[in-house]
């Protein structure tokens, strides 16, 4: 009988190395004469401590990380494979704080079961969501999401059950699931775990939309900069088809469903819904107005549910578990749990799913471990780049939609990007007016031409040049954008830079204060 | 997502030497029949030739039924697609906060001019071309990459030397 060892193969374990490991064990493994099983799941989401792997032991896996490629003789020696003490050894990796505090339920299988089969999948409680909601019926399960109080995760956090029951009632002999996997925020990665680490869960959300709502046909629309996401995603639609999970007759249930991925080329504004749309039909991923919602006219006019990856990967669990468990987790109206990313400058980056209501300061400083450099925690972007800058006087702030938006902030897609006190703020605001001039899709003025301008008058101040009245400029200009423009591209960014603005202030009169000087 | 800037560009450029209008109107006929098959189909053309060139404008046209101009259009809405083959290899550089965070700006300022190259040039042996991304998912081990596909993560200054070093010693990778 030959071992069993999991190692990554998620795109994040190989920017540190994964691939190099894989090769030593297999090497190693060959010289010793020991047959090896290297089963490549996704990633756990403990970034810090990958490449990090995990063997199959009579008493439950044990995990050693980080590894690096040389290190592989001295696991054999140490015989890792009987779960060995080493200095890399970690222990059982539920048992590893950062995992042991959270509540994994859309991710229960991320990092664990094999992405590439489907038998695994429904080893591990696959399909389950998938049977209840045909035993349920389709409205019945419109109804379950509804009660489950599952809120958009994509950004806007809108009731997903409200959007598809609308789809539901749209009349139409076409209608369409359509995934947003665009993830374009920075400090995001989320819907990428999932496509690489367990694309069944997404399918199988997909699959369930598509029967509640009356659509035959999905759409995961994915960004060109997840190479790896895409093949997970293409080999899994593959393998549901050849189970009898795509296509006709699904299970016999009488409900048909295709799926199909589709990449998109390199445009932010392409993950806005509408824009997402436009761009699935062959077209400039220019933003619609609305009405009509995409829920009555959406993909080629048709009625349309679009949703994120992680609103639909987290409803098999709420099908399978029913609603009740999942509406009883959370804070406020925020229900359920979140994946929130870890990101940036942290000593401890990784995915953390938890139901909602921990603090931004547990999240950085506690779950986090503080920077990564070791220098003081100074500012913290919540919900990628539309989303505002925190100080730590704003740690107290639990995660929760409502919460956020109180204190002028977002939660978004859970992103939290850590930087240190070495960062400069008024860079951090210009960076913001160059991002949405670079990705507007150049519909409405004030984002067109408010965001170039935005960069000049930023120049302008991080030149010392006239300060006070640019800073009143860039405050009005702020103004124009949030109130003048048709989405949250150009309406959010006045978010990270008047947050920037207001709770960094030096950061925009220093240069000024230093020619006075 | 300048078209005029992109147009610009453009004009001068001739199709890239394995151009082949024959096989370029398979790869576009294969997806013309798909709904919204624009997009795949200039993925099949770059995929292909390394680019999307002025000569498969007037293919996609007739295949799409759309005008020139249309196609011209979404050609230049997306940063993806290049209307000149880029250098043999290709290091797509984080912009984003999160890279930004642990220093990769002044990073790519150096190695851009280290290289005397903007955004989006290519060294004039061909060996490489520097593109900038927003955000790779690679957030949790910045700076982040991706050299010829692959992801690369924690990228300091040795490093991104060494893969320099690598683009110019190797040929084409795969
Ligand atoms: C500029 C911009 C970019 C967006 N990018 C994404 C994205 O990458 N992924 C996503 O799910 N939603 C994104 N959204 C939000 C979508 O418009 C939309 O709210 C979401 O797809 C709805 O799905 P949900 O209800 O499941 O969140 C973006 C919105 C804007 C304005
Ligand atoms: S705000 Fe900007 S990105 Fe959004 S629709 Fe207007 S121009 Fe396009
Ligand atoms: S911000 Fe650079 S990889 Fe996400």
């Amino acid at each position: 009988m030959s071992a069993r060892i999991y190692l990554p193969r998620d795109a994040g374990a190989l920017a540190l190395g994964a691939d190099a490991v894989a090769a030593a064990l297999a090497r190693e493994a060959r010289a010793r004469g020991i047959g090896l099983d290297i089963v490549r799941t996704g990633a756990r989401g403990l970034y810090w401590l990958e490449p990090m792997l995990e063997v199959a032991t009579p008493s439950g896996r044990i995990a050693y990380g980080p590894i690096a490629p040389e290190e592989v003789g001295s696991l054999f020696a140490a015989d890792f494979l009987a779960g060995g003490a080493h200095p890399k050894q970690l222990g059982r990796p539920e048992e590893i704080p950062f995992l042991k505090r959270q509540t994994r339920l859309t991710f229960a299988r991320c990092g664990i079961v094999d992405p590439a089969s489907a038998a695994d999948y429904a080893a591990h409680g696959g399909w389950l969501g998938l049977a209840r909601a045909l035993a349920l019926g389709p409205a019945a399960t419109v109804e379950e999401v509804v009660a489950s109080g599952l809120r958009g995760r994509g950004g806007a956090g809108f009731p997903t059950g409200i959007k598809w029951r609308t789809a539901a009632g749209a009349k139409a002999a076409r209608k369409y699931i359509v995934c947003n996997a665009d993830e374009g925020d920075s400090g995001t990665f989320a819907d990428r775990m999932i496509m690489e680490g367990d694309p069944f869960v997404l399918i199988e959300g997909m699959l369930i939309a598509g029967y509640a709502v009356g659509a035959s046909k999905g759409y995961l629309y994915t960004r060109s900069e997840y190479p790896h996401a895409i093949a997970a995603m293409n080999a899994a639609i593959l393998a549901a088809r050849s189970g009898g999970f795509l296509g006709e007759n699904i299970q016999d249930s009488g409900f048909s469903f295709d799926l199909e991925v589709r990449v998109g080329a390199g445009a932010y504004v392409c993950g806005e819904e509408t824009a997402l749309l436009d761009s699935l039909e062959g077209k400039r991923g220019v933003v619609r107005a609305k009405p009509p919602l995409p829920a009555l006219q959406g993909l080629f006019g048709q009625p349309t549910v679009i949703n994120n990856v992680i609103s639909l990967a987290s409803v098999p669990i709420i099908l399978a578990e029913g609603a009740k468990a999942y509406q009883d987790l959370g804070y406020g109206r925020s229900r359920g749990t979140m994946p929130i990313q870890l990101a940036g400058n942290i000593r401890n980056p990784g995915l953390f799913e938890a139901a909602f209501g921990v603090t931004l300061g547990e999240l950085v400083e506690e779950i986090g471990g503080g920077t990564a450099s070791g220098r003081p925690v100074r500012a913290v972007q919540v919900g990628g780049p539309l989303g505002a800058y925190f100080p730590r006087a704003l740690f107290d702030t639990p995660f929760d939609y409502e919460a956020f938006a109180a204190r002028d902030g977002l939660i978004g897609h859970g992103g939290v990007v850590v930087f240190d006190d070495s960062v400069d703020m008024a860079a951090q605001a210009r960076f913001a007016m160059e991002f949405c001039a670079i990705e507007s899709c150049g519909k409405c003025t004030p984002c067109r031409l408010g965001s170039t301008r935005g960069v000049e008058v930023m120049d302008r101040i991080r030149a010392g040049r006239d300060v006070e009245k640019n800073l009143a400029l860039i405050t009005d200009l702020c103004e124009t954008m949030k109130f003048g423009s048709l989405c949250a591209l150009g309406g959010f960014t006045p978010y990270p830079v008047m947050s920037a603005l207001t709770h960094f202030r030096d950061d925009f009169t220093r240069a000024a204060a230093q020619a006075a000087a | 997502m300048d078209i005029a800037m992109t147009d610009e560009h453009s004009r001068h450029a001739p199709p890239p030497p394995d151009w082949d209008a024959a096989r370029a109107g398979a790869l576009i006929a294969a997806e013309s029949g798909r709904e919204g098959g624009l997009l795949p189909a200039l993925h099949a053309v770059q995929a292909a030739f390394g680019c999307v060139p002025e000569a498969a404008e007037p293919l996609l046209a007739s295949a799409f039924n759309l005008s020139r101009a249309e196609v011209k259009g979404v050609i230049g809405f997306y940063h993806d697609f290049r209307r000149a083959p880029a250098g043999r290899h290709v290091l797509k550089l984080c912009r984003a906060e999160a890279c930004q965070s642990m220093n990769g700006a002044a990073l790519a300022a150096d190695l851009l001019a280290r290289l005397g190259l903007d955004w989006g040039g290519t060294t004039a042996d061909g060996a490489l071309t520097i593109e900038a991304v927003y955000c790779l998912g690679l957030c949790a081990m910045p700076p982040a990459a991706l050299f010829d596909g692959a992801p690369v993560g924690r990228l300091e200054a040795g490093r991104l030397a060494a893969l320099v070093a690598e683009a110019r010693q190797t040929g084409p990778s795969a």
